[in-house]
């Protein structure tokens, strides 16, 4: 995958390929790309070269039938960003409808499930990331901790085949980021696929079944976390985790 | 204040002013007059929706990826915001037809009789409006976060269903207070319709006017009724805003008498952008 913005290129040739059921986890310092090559994955932002195959299809494009690639219409992109959950470092919860119709509007819009299982499925979701008492609270009424498990409630409502995590817990509260930590090590071990952009290392270490090293715009390295945390092999590697640590 | 001391004495005493025709244009008045708010009341309201729909219409059409379409928003707004209603008035009721372009006939809709004047006075009313309303759902459209439209993009909608759905409702906010101050504006501006003709509040206190020869009397009782429309509408406005603002757990908006009267009322200080 290449994306520049302008004459800044931002990603310099990523490749990567992830399993199902595979928890990749992605370092590296600010400004390597990390959040360009997550929004790149569900087509927030166009791409200038490579392509993006989720469960085989391409994401955004089209290809032709001399294989130059071509934007997809909107409905398809539509249809398969609704397989792709993606979570924001600002939660981005919409303020107007409750953590109950957070979680329900996918669901009851995209997918047009009936009103009556599209709720049921919704307050599931929100007991299942422990909020089972503020189905009705608007988002300006709960704390960061608790928006951003409505938001993750609201990406799973969809029953996406990959979650993209972009610095999930990077604008909470220290005391808040633990709660948020459990709700992905839960999904994590129930076997989702996820794709997770994080400065929590020891989470990565723990969680993690790969641990990918990006800078400038390119993959330095990538392996166990045992491997890359404790034996890395690329000096900007261990010059990163060294200022982290 | 040298005028006033220059009055002749009776005038400053206000032996001319004529309280009882004074009250009794204000609490009975005749029906032609009645008829003629009603006219100014419904003129209003239906201009104003039209303005907002086609307002919308060309606030989005400005978001088109195709330039001509921008283009020709931008130039409609500009034309339209830089000349004056009354211009535009008479251009649309006499202008077009002189030149044999379109003239406003009288037409029946529903069994209701409406001339051809309230036509092109509806018309002008709502196509003026349109230009502002245009600017003012934009600024709501953009003060949405643009991370409000990737989350829902995100979940699979499509951009048509992130802006009915997500940026829209949001907007709202925004846009109710300038679109409320405008709907009071647009209710003054329909008495700009006495001079294509249309019988509404303003041609009635005039015709009155120009029976009785009460000239302050009846025009005094003209805007009084004016008022009245115009504080309604405030009221029933910042009704409208604080339920809005309480949806959304934020800060309330000036309360009516705060803004009735601008006391305690700084320009801002009641819309909170983002609760966040
Ligand atoms: N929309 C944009 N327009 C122009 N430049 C951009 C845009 N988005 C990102 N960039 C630039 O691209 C580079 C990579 O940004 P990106 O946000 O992907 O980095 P990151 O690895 O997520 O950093 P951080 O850890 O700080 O979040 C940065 O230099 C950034 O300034
Ligand atoms: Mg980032």
């Amino acid at each position: 995958m290449r994306k520049h913005f302008g004459p800044l290129e931002v990603l310099r040739g990523v490749s990567l390929q992830v399993g199902r059921g595979e928890v990749v986890v992605i370092i590296g310092p600010s400004g390597s790309g990390k959040t360009t090559f997550l929004r790149c994955l569900n087509h927030l932002e166009r791409i200038d070269g490579g392509r993006i195959l989720i469960n085989g299809h391409l994401i955004g494009y089209r290809q032709r039938a001399d294989d130059r690639l071509v934007e997809a219409s909107r409905r398809e992109t539509a249809q398969r960003r609704s397989e792709i959950g993606f979570v924001f470092q600002s939660f981005n919860l919409f303020p107007h409808m409750t953590a109950l119709m957070n979680v329900a509007c996918g669901p009851l819009r995209v997918k047009k499930v009936s009103r009556s299982i599209g709720l049921q499925e919704a307050a599931d979701l929100l007991v299942r990331v422990g909020l089972a008492d503020k189905l009705e609270a608007r988002p300006a009424h709960l704390s960061g901790g608790q928006q951003q498990r409505v938001a993750i409630a609201r990406a799973l409502a969809m029953k996406p085949t990959l979650m993209l995590f972009d610095e999930a817990t990077s604008a909470l509260d220290p005391e808040m980021v633990g709660e948020v930590l459990a709700v992905m090590r839960e999904l994590a071990e129930g076997g989702m696929t996820m794709v997770v952009v994080t400065h929590e290392m020891g989470f990565a270490a723990e969680v993690a079944d790969r641990v990918v090293m990006m800078d400038q715009g390119q993959i330095v390295e990538q392996g166990a976390p045992r491997q890359v945390f404790d034996a890395p092999a690329q000096p900007r590697t261990r010059d990163f985790l060294s200022k982290v640590l | 204040m040298t005028w006033l001391a220059n009055l002749p004495v009776s005038y400053a005493v206000g032996l001319h002013f004529d309280w009882i025709f004074f009250w009794h244009a204000l609490v009975r008045p005749n029906s032609s007059f009645l008829l003629g708010f009603a006219t100014t009341i419904y003129i209003s309201i239906i201009a104003m929706v039209l303005a907002i729909l086609l307002g919308l219409f060309l606030a989005l059409l400005r978001r088109s990826r195709l330039w001509p379409l921008r283009a020709f928003v931008g130039l409609y707004i500009w034309v339209v915001r830089g000349t004056p209603l009354l211009v535009q008035l008479v251009i649309v009721y006499d202008g077009f037809a002189a030149l044999g372009l379109f003239s406003f006939n009288d037409v029946t809709v529903l069994g209701l009789d409406i001339q051809g004047v309230v036509q092109a006075g509806i018309v002008t009313l709502a196509a003026n409006e349109a230009a502002y309303m245009a600017e003012i759902i934009r600024a709501g459209i953009s003060s949405v976060a643009i991370g409000q439209s990737e989350a829902g993009l995100s979940l699979g909608m499509t951009p048509g269903q992130v802006m009915r759905r997500i940026v829209l409702p949001q907007a709202v906010r925004v846009i109710i207070p300038p679109l409320g101050n405008d709907f009071n504006a647009m209710m003054k501006s329909t008495s700009l319709l006495a001079t294509i003709g249309v019988s509404e509040l303003f041609l009635n206190a005039q015709e009155i006017n120009s029976l009785t020869f009460r000239t302050f009397e009846i025009y005094s009782v003209a805007a009084l009724y004016y008022l009245a429309l115009t504080t309604l509408w405030t009221l029933v406005q910042s009704t409208i805003e604080s339920r809005l603002q309480t949806q959304v757990g934020i800060q309330r908006p000036p309360t009516f008498r705060q803004r009735l009267i601008g006391v305690g009322w700084r320009p801002g200080s009641g819309r909170l952008r983002d609760s966040a």
